[in-house]
């Protein structure tokens, strides 16, 4: 069994002539909580999706425990996917179902559990993401924060192998983001899982990530521990941990000179 | 020149964007069949949507056809008059009804009021990533969410364009019988004699069931085929409605086509 549970080999993807990823290369150990971070629209949860077998790349490719995961078929993707709980940007809870069900769903899908048996693991998986006493609510009455631990409840319903979380911070209060941080830590070492951990937030992921990449122009423009990446002298990496508006990521996108576009 | 090349370019982007959706919408339709057994294995799930679709469309479909039924009674009883032949009125009731205004109008309602509802439904759960969670969770959206939505669409059209055609005939009764005074006997008996359950009512079924088909697959695709917008999924909608509408009174004229020369 190889220490990376996750493989993305030379990966190359885009929509139609643009190019998003210029031949990646990422490893994701298990038992590790690792991180993707960069900009907005540099493919960071394009990057689940590919993993998740969602969408297929132009070359390269990513395996998922030694599967090459665009080579599989429907049934092998799906086989694949049990392993795999995904925590999405807003939740994507089940509107039409009550917390409770949306965390058994999983269970009533892919299971033959009798009722007592998946409201005991219902029950235990609201426990741990301090819900328990929300299981009668409907995803209509949570808040935020709330509906991504009712998410996250639902990702770990069959102890997956692997957690995938898509921007778990954004518009989240404070006490809401230290909730989740903890949660990922703890949810991660309790069950043995990998995460992956696809996010802008730069203090919350570098407090509790075990390794971090960061995807600038379609490349892994670095990667190492938080502390590594700390004391990183790396122009790109500086401007985005220390928040800096002056770097090599421009505050203008590529637009004809300003005199022109007014006509001067 | 380059205008003309612009306008080419429109029609021919048009036209070839139209072919690819009805390929994907047929596509769709294959996917649904092959995911089918789901809906049955699991046959509450198919209920549930029956109840969505068909029992909370019960009371526009029983209103509607009370006053459509009120007015068929009132138009053929001033033109059967002429004639001298208002006992017939009946007939002309029930044939109207049973042949094509039960299945026609039904059609209109159900796409104006469940098609838009599962459009807006699935277009919503795209954009709220529902569908992907869903996909994530190794659960087949379509056999899942499509199909138990389908076969309610198609199993609720016959027994609501049934319902119409009945509610539509007693409409019909208390406009002529009760309100104008035509004989109850004559009224009825006519009725009997001249509606045919092959030709007609079976027909009628038939009609409905084929409505149902096309209208549940339409609002099926348009929500499943919505870009992910607020935007995308009101112009879903209103596709429904216009699409579904057209559909039916074009396949209304081809089955009745069909069914007058067998």
């Amino acid at each position: 069994m190889s220490d990376n549970l996750i493989n993305i080999q030379n990966l190359t993807f885009g929509y139609g002539s643009e190019i998003l990823h210029k031949g990646i290369n990422m490893e994701f150990q298990r038992g590790k909580v690792s991180a993707i971070m960069g900009g907005s629209g540099s493919g960071k949860t394009t990057i689940l999706k590919l993993i998740g077998g969602q969408i297929r790349p132009k070359s390269g490719s990513v395996l998922v425990d030694d599967k090459v995961v665009h080579e599989q078929n429907l049934e092998g993707i799906y086989k694949l996917r049990r392993k795999m709980g995904m925590l999405f940007q807003h939740g994507a809870l089940f509107t039409d179902l009550s917390v409770y069900e949306n965390v058994a769903f999983p269970m009533r899908e892919h299971t033959d559990l009798p009722e007592n048996i998946i409201k005991d693991l219902v029950l235990m998986k609201l426990n741990a993401v301090g819900l328990r006493g929300a299981y009668k609510l409907m995803p209509t009455e949570l808040s935020g924060g709330m509906a991504r631990r009712v998410a996250l409840a639902r990702a770990i319903a069959l102890d997956p192998d692997i957690i995938m979380y898509d921007e778990p911070f954004a518009g989240l209060d404070p006490i809401s983001m230290a909730v989740i941080c903890d949660l990922i830590r703890t949810l991660n070492d309790a069950l043995g899982a990998t995460s992956i951990i696809v996010t802008h937030d730069v203090a919350e992921t570098f407090s509790f990530a075990d390794y971090i990449y960061f995807v600038a122009d379609g490349i892994v423009a670095a990667e190492g521990s938080p502390k590594q990446l700390m004391a990183s002298k790396l122009p790109f990496v500086k401007q985005f941990i220390h928040s800096e508006k002056d770097g090599p990521v421009p505050f203008h996108v590529t637009a004809p000179s300003y005199n022109s576009d007014l006509a001067l | 020149m380059n205008r003309l090349l612009i306008f080419f370019e429109r029609v021919g982007y048009s036209i070839t964007s139209r072919i690819h959706r009805l390929g994907t919408a047929t596509r769709l339709f294959f996917l649904i069949i092959m995911a089918s057994g789901e809906s049955f294995k699991r046959f509450q799930l198919t209920m549930k949507e029956i109840y969505f679709t068909g029992v909370m469309s019960l009371v526009i479909i029983i209103v509607s056809a009370f006053f459509v039924g009120m007015v068929l009674g009132l138009q053929g009883y001033y033109t059967l008059q002429k004639y001298g032949s208002s006992e017939a009125i009946g007939v002309l009731v029930a044939l109207a009804l049973v042949r094509e205004l039960g299945p026609v109008v039904t059609a209109l309602l159900f796409a104006g009021r469940a098609g838009t509802a599962i459009t807006a439904e699935i277009g919503l759960m795209k954009a709220t990533e529902q569908l992907s969670a869903m996909e994530m969770m190794a659960v087949n959206p379509v056999g899942r969410i499509i199909a138990p939505r389908f076969w309610a669409g198609v199993i609720a059209m016959p027994i609501l364009a049934s319902i119409f055609s009945m509610v539509g005939i007693l409409g019909g009764y208390v406009v002529a019988v009760i309100v104008i005074g035509v004989d109850e006997g004559a009224f009825w008996s006519q009725m009997q004699a001249n509606v045919d359950f092959r030709y007609d009512i079976v027909n009628g079924v038939i009609k409905s069931l084929v409505f149902g088909v096309a209208c549940t697959i339409i609002a099926l695709f348009e929500g499943y085929d919505a870009p992910p917008t607020a935007e995308g999924v009101s112009r879903a909608t209103t596709r429904t409605v216009v699409t579904s509408s057209l559909v039916i009174l074009g396949l209304d004229f081809i089955l009745t086509s069909f069914m007058l020369s067998g």
